[in-house]
């Protein structure tokens, strides 16, 4: 394997070395999405140059390289995320798609009146609105587990609100606000013993590492293909084989049915069941270079290097005055969020963008959790591992200036 | 003077700005100086939520012409807004209905209007329409 080094790695991605409004672009919303290696930008290109045809559907040549394509995609993230069966994954449009999918689709079949799912203060929006929307029609009860100042779960919480009538845990493995790096693995255990099902949203874990759903023991794992260096418009929903073959399917259409008569449709097999329609076939195919791409790389020198860019970019953050950190979790992914007291988060991110920063402000759709450390919203710098320490010197140094310009 | 007037009296002063820098100092400074609307103003009734920045609008009216007081907690948003109350104020609700803001285009801060921005100045200006129209039925 290539040693890692962060000069050569940027050179994969053309749009790096680009400029905006007239500085080099210093990206560091990475939280939001990341950028596209060229053989992922490629793998489009060809696609839709020489293959483009739908899948699953026709005897013709183009049909069948299209589907094997899709379907070889489908097999390198069974391995990537180490799932048993290729069944197990399902493409989605991204994590949303897989959240709103098992809320529905499993939910609509298992809650009862009375039942529990119990969520955590740090989730996305798109991990909270589909739980709420299921428990109002099931009448099932929603469960908060609390963040401690750190940014940390609290455990003793959450243990104690695990009961028989658990049905669910829906949790995120890497807060997008705060970076913490929830201890997912225990959490399942945990749920388990109470024969509750966990599902896990792992869209920003999939940038810095693989998730491994059979050592986590996930009973479903959601992520977005866009924020691991893969096209938009596609994600994956992992479920374990035994919970997707007893729930019904979540949309009717084409793709997802064996027979199809007015009195009685039969459905089809995983994973087609849950994929009705013609899919983004050329997001699904390119989902392959993503995953060879970054299984080319050499992901322990990139923990390090992605560790030492939170620690070196948190130590300079912190010489700052009047600025704080939210979110300072032992465990913690290089996604720092701050706030700068008498500063508004908008007005820093609006200068900071004109010195060519992209960073992100806001309340990065976690709003109970804004409300949980009484603010309205923070500016997050999130790091990939083609980010540099030279990045972060240039961040600090147009956040001293833009906070010059506005106290 | 005319809405369209004062649209192009502002246009003339951001001529002057070099760069961007400038221009951003100025709109920061009018941020700070914009009269603070009194808390008794800042009610949820007049808030106006963007994603990024929140914004306070009320409206009177005194001699059948409107007057506009806002506040915003981001001080380039409140210095935008300071811009659209010099043009808009104290004109008669008919003036502000009829009006067309061409200014934020020709100063360069159209970026701020976009609805991605979602800082609730898109928003505003709808509110401050609304009112006109709210205040030309009681002419």
């Amino acid at each position: 394997m290539k040693k890692f080094n962060v000069n050569d790695i940027r050179k994969d991605f053309p749009i790096l070395s680009r400029e905006v409004n007239g500085k080099p672009l210093v990206y560091l919303d990475n939280g939001a999405t990341s950028q596209k290696p060229q053989v992922v930008i490629d793998a489009i290109n060809s696609y839709y140059s020489h293959d483009n045809a739908n899948i699953h559907r026709g005897v013709h040549t183009l049909s069948q390289v299209a589907t094997t394509a899709y379907e070889e995609a489908r097999k390198k993230i069974q391995h990537w995320i180490n799932a048993e069966l290729s069944e197990e994954v399902l493409f989605t449009k991204g994590t949303t798609d897989g959240v709103n999918i098992i809320s529905n689709a499993w939910g609509r079949f298992h809650l009862q009146k009375g039942d529990e799912v119990i969520i955590t203060e740090m989730e996305h929006h798109s991990n909270i609105v589909p739980w709420q929307m299921i428990c109002d029609e099931r009448q099932a009860k929603l469960k908060v587990i609390p963040v401690n100042d750190a940014g940390e779960l609290q455990m003793k919480e959450y243990k104690k609100m695990l009961s028989e009538k658990t049905k669910m845990v829906a949790l995120v493995h890497i807060s997008n606000t705060l970076g913490t790096i929830n201890p997912v693995k225990e959490i399942i255990k945990l749920a388990h013993e109470v024969g509750a099902k966990v599902l896990v949203d792992g869209a920003q874990q999939v940038a810095h590492a693989a998730p491994n759903v059979r050592d986590l023991d996930a009973d479903f794992y959601v992520f977005g293909l866009h924020k691991m260096f893969g096209p938009t418009g596609v994600g994956v929903l992992y479920g374990k084989k035994e919970l997707l073959d007893k729930i019904p399917p979540y949309q009717g259409g084409g793709d997802m049915i064996k027979t199809v008569t007015f009195e009685k449709t039969t459905y089809n097999e995983l994973p087609h069941k849950f994929e009705a329609g013609t899919p983004n076939i050329s997001a699904g195919i390119a989902t392959a270079a993503a995953v060879d791409y970054i299984t080319s790389l050499n992901w322990d020198e990139i923990h390090v290097h992605e560790q030492e860019l939170l620690n070196y970019a948190t130590a300079e953050l912190k010489k700052i005055k009047g600025l704080k950190i939210i979110g300072e979790a032992r465990e913690k992914a290089s996604v720092i969020s701050f706030i700068v007291e008498g500063v508004h988060a908008y007005d820093l991110g609006v200068i900071v963008d004109k010195m060519g920063i992209a960073v992100r402000t806001g309340h990065h759709c976690t709003q109970p959790l804004m409300n949980r450390f009484g603010i309205q919203g923070t500016i997050r710098a999130s790091f990939a591992f083609y980010n540099t320490k030279e990045e972060v010197d240039v961040l600090i140094a147009a956040l001293n200036r833009a906070i010059k310009m506005l106290v | 003077m005319t809405i369209n007037e004062r649209q192009d009296e502002v246009i003339e002063e951001f001529e002057m700005f070099e760069d961007w820098m400038d221009k951003y100092e100025y709109l920061i400074s009018l941020g700070k100086e914009l009269p603070l609307t009194e808390e008794a103003k800042k009610i949820e009734e007049n808030i106006i939520k963007g994603c990024q920045s929140r914004v306070w609008l009320a409206a009177d009216m005194n001699d059948s012409k409107i007057q506009f007081t806002a506040d915003s907690d981001a001080i380039i948003t409140k210095g935008i807004i300071s811009l659209m109350i010099r043009v808009l104020t104290d004109s008669s609700p008919k003036e502000i209905m009829e009006s067309e803001l061409y200014f934020i285009d020709k100063v360069g801060l159209k970026e701020h209007l976009s609805p991605t921005r979602s800082n609730g100045l898109v928003s505003m200006v709808k509110q401050m329409k609304m009112y006109a129209i709210a205040y030309s039925s009681k002419v």
